[in-house]
């Protein structure tokens, strides 16, 4: 080689480039003719975010934690519905007119805890292991690829969610016949079933976000388990009667509160009900997705 | 062809890249190099669109990496072979990353085969050695079949037959016309494969010229001199007369003497003035890993000391000539004996500003920052208000002259050896 040709384009002023802008305004040289030289074989196809979700299919699948930890959930949420079941009519319990339903409770409060481990380390994990910067080099948008694991992952977790659900509520009303219990209605048996897998499925997909925001998983999952347990924990030693109405809000809109609304059980009558928790989760996966979003698209991976 | 233009990145407080400015051409092997921590890794994610330079700018064939239509087809890159979920199979990450980039499914099993890894295709990678995580690495970045090409430490924990294989590899990829851009502490390899050299040091371009006009640029020639070992009087008798007539002479291990600074007849006529008989007089031309410890040694942020055990040592008997140390253990002057005809310090090493080398930047920091000096005088971190002599003019230059002005200026790199000379502090410890 000989010497080296002079760069074409004086560098652009200090000011011009502001630190943290993905892009700093300059006048790119239009494209000229492609590489010189060399034009591969196999044909160039427009990536879309479709590939992306592809892709993130065969991540998830691919691991083992996912098996993991959605095997586990599944344990909880149905061995447990079917212990409580167990229980309530070994014990020939009176559940006067309660839809059977409601029993369905402990598992999925337990099995939650699964669903916020695999979101956190769907996106966590990535960073945990560097697998992030061949992702983000195969990809560099990067919005597109953080959709893409939320949606699959989303999808994921929603339909092993129904499919745990509704298996635990056809058992536990088979199981609850002779317990007088009350005969569920239609809105009951969707809440229970449809309802809960979504707000649990969200509940998983703000853990993605929140995996996607702090970068670390044990510190993400610490933080979201933390989010789920502390508003209860803190509420029961607010002893003082001046702190009375933030207590009770603490205990109505905890997570596990939101959870009862499901079924009929909440803690209070001020708070939250109907599908009402599912609304805010919603809301607030959005609101922590959105930031995650713009985060990742602005850090240096 | 990969552009960066005044491509500066700061951590903090930290500058990792100061206004580096470069061109890497198709069609060729361009080494990339630089001492640990001189930003060399930094220099290749920003490259990649990681990490967002705080200044400047770089392309890949016109455009910044993020705004690259399909940039997978175009740009593959190996940054780090451990950059892979562990649990995940090697035919399953591959996978993962043809159907990000829209690449059809059979082309995984097509890399696997070119890497050697289809027989542990369907392995967790958690259970590759160091070469085959390596190899997984570069299957990735040969998947796209793309144009531009980015290795960051290639043959890492490569066994031999590795290091053969990725070196012909590199070479065969250039050959077809692609762009290739290869990091590594390898001299030797770079060497072999690479053809045009970009060297870096404390975040600032040191160098960007062809392998040969490096190594000529920057390697002095020096005669070994070996005296009858049966008589070592006669080696100190030289070495004083050698001395004595401008030579710069240093021990070697065997016993030889190292000689720069006097041509080969002038050695042989000083020893035969001295009545010393010689049983070696040879030239020796120097190396890359020389011509390249040369250049960098004033900007290495990690340089080892002598282990000196102090106070453990049993004192040595009278008449016992302490050993002589081993090339670049604590001897910082080792690789840099004044090129001929400079032998005098260079005017930046003077000992007015005995300063200026033992600053964070030495001489070679001069010819690199001076493109930068346009830009933001004052925010250099590196540059010393020192004055500087005359033949820095040059430095007001604009940057367009950045690359040009390099080979020019590499006469000035003795100067930050020569100046470890007048300070001597690593000598001393």
């Amino acid at each position: 080689m000989s010497t080296p040709q002079p760069p074409t384009q004086p560098a652009a002023p200090a000011g011009e480039a502001a630190p943290g802008a993905a892009h700093p305004a300059f006048p790119y040289p239009a494209p000229g003719p492609a590489y010189p030289g060399y034009t591969s074989p196999i044909p160039v196809v427009r990536t879309h975010f479709g590939h992306a979700l592809a892709s993130e299919w065969t991540k998830i699948k691919s691991v083992r934690s996912t098996m993991w930890t959605l095997g586990v959930f599944v344990l909880l949420v149905v061995g447990v519905g079917l212990l409580t079941g167990l229980v309530v009519t070994s014990t020939e319990s009176d559940l006067s007119g309660e839809s059977a339903l409601s029993l369905g409770f402990f598992g999925l409060l337990l099995g939650s805890m699964c669903v916020i481990t695999l979101g956190v380390l769907t996106t966590a994990s990535e960073y945990g292991t560097g697998m992030i910067r061949t992702t983000m080099v195969a990809c560099p948008s990067r919005g597109r690829v953080l959709l893409a694991k939320a949606l699959v992952f989303f999808l994921v977790a929603f339909a092993v969610t129904l499919l745990s659900t509704t298996v635990v509520a056809f058992l536990h009303v088979a199981m609850l016949k002779g317990n007088n219990a009350g005969d569920p209605t239609g809105n009951e048996w969707l809440k229970a079933t449809l309802g809960i897998s979504l707000y649990i499925a969200l509940l998983g997909t703000l853990s993605l976000a929140v995996g996607s925001v702090v970068r670390h998983s044990a510190g993400a999952i610490t933080l979201m388990i933390g989010a789920v347990l502390a508003p209860l924990v803190v509420a029961m030693f607010m002893f003082s009667s001046s702190l009375e109405d933030v207590r009770t809000v603490l205990f109505e809109y905890s997570i596990p509160n939101q959870l009862s609304v499901f079924y009929a059980n909440s803690l209070g009558t001020s708070g939250p009900s109907g599908w009402d928790p599912l609304w805010i989760m919603t809301g607030l996966t959005a609101v922590v997705l959105g930031g995650a979003f713009v985060l990742l698209g602005r850090r240096d991976v | 062809m990969i552009e960066a233009v005044g491509l500066t990145k700061r951590y903090g407080d930290k500058t990792a890249v100061y206004n580096l400015s470069f061109q890497v051409r198709p069609g060729a092997v361009t080494g990339f190099l630089g001492p640990n921590g001189s930003g060399k890794s930094t220099t290749m994610r920003m490259i990649l669109g990681l990490d967002n330079p705080t200044a400047g700018h770089v392309t890949i064939g016109g455009y910044p990496y993020r705004m690259l239509p399909n940039a997978a087809r175009q740009v593959g890159a190996l940054l780090d072979a451990k950059a892979v979920h562990g649990g995940r199979s090697a035919r399953n990450h591959l996978l993962s990353l043809a159907q990000l980039s829209g690449i059809p499914a059979r082309r995984v099993d097509e890399v696997l085969g070119v890497v050697g890894l289809h027989e542990v295709a369907r392995r967790r990678s958690k259970g590759f050695s160091l070469g085959m995580g390596q190899r997984l690495g570069i299957a990735a970045a040969l998947l796209g079949d793309p144009q531009v090409l980015l290795f960051d430490e290639p043959v890492n924990g490569l066994d031999p037959e590795g290091i053969l294989w990725v070196r012909n590899l590199m070479k065969s990829l250039a050959a077809e016309g692609r762009t290739v851009f290869v990091s590594s502490h390898l001299m030797s390899e770079m060497a072999l494969t690479a053809d045009h050299l970009i060297v870096i040091g404390r975040g600032q371009l040191l160098s960007d010229m062809s392998v040969k006009d490096f190594i000529s640029a920057n390697s002095a020639d020096f005669a070994r001199v070996r005296t009858p070992d049966t008589e070592p009087r006669q080696r100190e008798k030289l070495s004083a007369a050698l001395t004595g007539a401008g030579a710069r002479v240093l021990p070697e291990q065997d016993g030889a003497l190292r000689v720069t600074g006097l041509p080969l007849p002038r050695v042989s006529d000083i020893a035969h003035e001295a009545g010393v008989r010689l049983w070696e007089l040879s030239p020796h031309q120097a190396s890359l890993e020389e011509a390249y410890m040369r250049m960098t040694q004033g900007v290495v942020d990690y340089r080892s000391t002598t282990d000196q055990r102090e106070g453990f040592h049993e004192p040595l008997p009278p008449g016992t000539q302490p050993p002589v140390p081993v090339p670049g253990q604590g001897q910082p002057g080792w690789y840099a004996p004044p090129p001929p005809g400079q032998g005098g310090p260079h005017p930046a090493a003077a000992p007015g500003v005995p300063q200026a080398p033992a600053g964070p930047y030495g001489a070679p920091g001069a010819s690199g920052a001076v493109p930068g000096a346009p830009v933001a005088p004052a925010a250099n971190p590196y540059a010393r208000p020192v004055p500087r002599p005359g033949r820095e003019a040059a430095a007001d230059a604009p940057p367009a002259v950045a690359a040009t002005a390099a080979p020019a200026a590499t006469p000035a790199v003795p100067a930050g050896p020569a100046g470890s000379d007048v300070t001597k502090p690593e000598d001393a410890r």
